[in-house]
């Protein structure tokens, strides 16, 4: 806003407004399907997960294991050089417990959720998933962790094979 | 790389919109009135225009694909050298440093550069829309929401520096009770700390207040030569310093707790803008602030705090006020920011450029900081935790 400037434009609807006609609106919704290819890289990851496993790619020139796997080193700028098995444990690097759903819509029960270094990737190398069996109270930064998998019947190759991580105690 | 750049651009006249949570107007006709505003600030007509440069965020909310085309009437683009450039929530600030190089480079003499945003034809919530941005193949079937982004961002960063939420709820009625005084502002509020941390909670830490609402909206600036801006006003605003820089969409592979692809787009700008000691050199910033944490985690990043000190000594209302209020130590969004203003994505990071034009050329009015302000920054952020778009000016 300048001092100059006497007015500014605009006329602000309520939903309300727009939910008992009082605005022209034209509605529509767009149809628009996909199939995504899942790639060389997600490719062998998912068929992984079918399996139980859990599937990275190495960097032999920066070192690091990458997870989610990919074919290529962004940071060196070349191919990946072999594919490494990680552990299904790992430690919680932030979490946060969700009320929302994807749409914006509240949930019931909340959702916790948590970017987890998998025991074998690179440090600072997370995943996204959710945890379960603990309180969001119980939840720190730090904490170990464990995943839970579905059946191997249930399987479908997908990242929701894992259930959720749990936390372990370890001795 | 940079001693090439020769020719000077000014900042010569700025229009803004109403922001608000739905308008009727289209995005076309809120472009319009953003653009015919900074042509009459400029003294300008649109046969004045070299091209435009047009800034706006997702196709999915509008429902329309080519967004840029569809909007590029109302932004003056008409048989016209129009282009739109896109970096998420970075847009704001990236549209007119778009401009900038194409008036720095000796192509055009006057150009503008337009954003607009429109969230509310996407319905019931364009959060939907807004889950489009994650991996298809990996995080969508989690489930996830744009919230938990943040929500994680936010927890790391109080983990790792031990900052409180009752700090940071903070910087929240700062920018709410600013926006009090800007008459385009779509949250403007007299809170308390207390108001944030009983509010509901969304995505913990996140709770209603932490929070920036969807916004319609749009607002533009007239950018210009030095040769032509020193004949068309005598108070250019100069854009001293532009930067930007991109990190991966691999946001869970980096520590969340700095944004370093901010402080490299920060290190750019300040190089080109000569500023060896931001804190000390600049007077007055608008860090993007979609959420509160986001003001002291950006402000970092422009190095206008050490890492994790933002908020250092900041208990209560008090002290925010004290440090960063319009006539505290460094002025920080004295404009009410998204907070306060909103949020129509491109449009909330062009508003952020257009207040440090008016700070700078003290039209400001109730919101003129009061440390007679030289030098100023404004920067926006966005995509998935990974782009930073940085903005020096001066008088």
């Amino acid at each position: 806003m300048s001092v100059k400037v006497k007015e500014y434009r605009g006329t602000y609807y309520s939903r309300k407004d727009l939910e008992e006609g009082r605005v022209m609106a034209f509605k529509d919704r767009p149809e628009a399907r996909y199939a995504w290819a899942t790639g060389v890289a997600m490719g062998r990851f998912l068929a992984e997960l079918k399996q139980g496993r859990i599937v990275g790619r190495k960097c032999r020139v920066c070192g690091r294991v990458l997870v989610p796997p990919r074919m290529f080193c962004e940071m060196c700028f070349r191919p990946t050089d072999e594919w490494v098995y990680v552990s299904d444990t790992g430690t919680v690097l932030t979490y946060s417990v969700s009320y929302l759903g994807p749409a914006a819509e509240r949930l019931k029960e909340p959702i916790i959720i948590a970017v987890i270094q998998l025991d074998g990737a690179s440090p600072g190398i997370g995943i996204l998933h959710k945890l379960g069996e603990v309180k969001p109270e119980e939840v720190k930064v730090g904490m170990r962790v464990k995943a839970v998998w579905k059946p191997p019947e249930e399987r479908e190759g997908a990242i929701t094979d894992i259930l959720y991580f749990r936390p372990v105690e370890e001795g | 790389m940079m001693a090439s750049i020769k020719r000077k651009v000014a900042v010569i006249g700025a229009g803004i919109t109403l922001f608000r949570r739905r308008l009727k107007e289209t995005g076309r006709e809120l472009s319009f009135y953003a653009t015919k505003m900074a042509l009459e600030q400029a003294g300008i007509t649109l046969d004045d225009v070299d091209a435009v440069v047009c800034g706006t965020a997702p196709d999915a909310f509008d429902g329309v694909h080519m967004k840029g085309e569809y909007l590029a009437d109302g932004m003056g683009g008409h048989r016209r050298p129009f282009v739109r450039v896109y970096v998420g929530g970075g847009t704001g600030v990236f549209t007119p440093i778009a401009a900038w190089w194409h008036v720095a480079s000796g192509h055009f003499d006057i150009v503008l550069a337009v954003a607009e945003e429109k969230m509310s034809s996407c319905f019931p919530h364009p959060q939907k829309a807004f889950t489009t941005i994650f991996d298809p193949i990996y995080t969508r079937p989690l489930g996830a929401n744009l919230v938990w982004i943040f929500a994680l961002e936010m927890q790391r960063y109080m983990h790792v520096h031990g900052v409180k939420k009752e700090q940071i709820a903070t910087i929240a009625v700062k920018n709410k009770r600013n926006a009090l005084d800007h008459p385009c502002a779509q949250l403007p509020a007299k809170i308390t700390v207390k108001d944030v941390l009983e509010s509901e909670v969304m995505v913990w830490p996140v709770q209603r207040l932490d929070i920036s609402p969807p916004s319609d909206g749009a607002a533009a600036v007239v950018m210009a030569a030095e040769h032509v801006a020193k004949q068309l006003t005598d108070d250019p605003v100069w854009m001293e310093g532009v930067g930007w820089c991109l990190d991966s969409t691999y946001w869970t592979n980096r520590d969340l707790y700095y944004p370093k692809y901010v402080e490299y787009a920060a290190r750019m700008a300040y190089k080109m803008a000569g500023i060896k000691n931001p804190p000390k050199e600049i007077d007055v910033a608008e860090p993007y602030d979609p959420f509160d944490y986001k003001e002291a985690h950006h402000a970092e990043g422009l190095m206008l705090a050490r890492k994790g000190e933002y908020l250092k000594d900041v208990k209560d209302e008090d002290d925010i006020f004290a440090k960063y209020g319009r006539d505290g130590d460094l002025p920080i969004c004295p404009s009410g920011g998204l907070l306060g203003v909103g949020n129509p994505i491109a449009a909330a990071g062009m508003m952020k450029v257009c207040e440090i034009f008016w700070q700078l050329r003290k039209e400001a009015g109730k919101r003129q900081v009061k440390n007679d302000p030289r030098t100023g920054v404004a920067q926006a952020w966005g995509d998935l935790m990974q782009v930073g778009t940085v903005m020096v000016m001066r008088v």
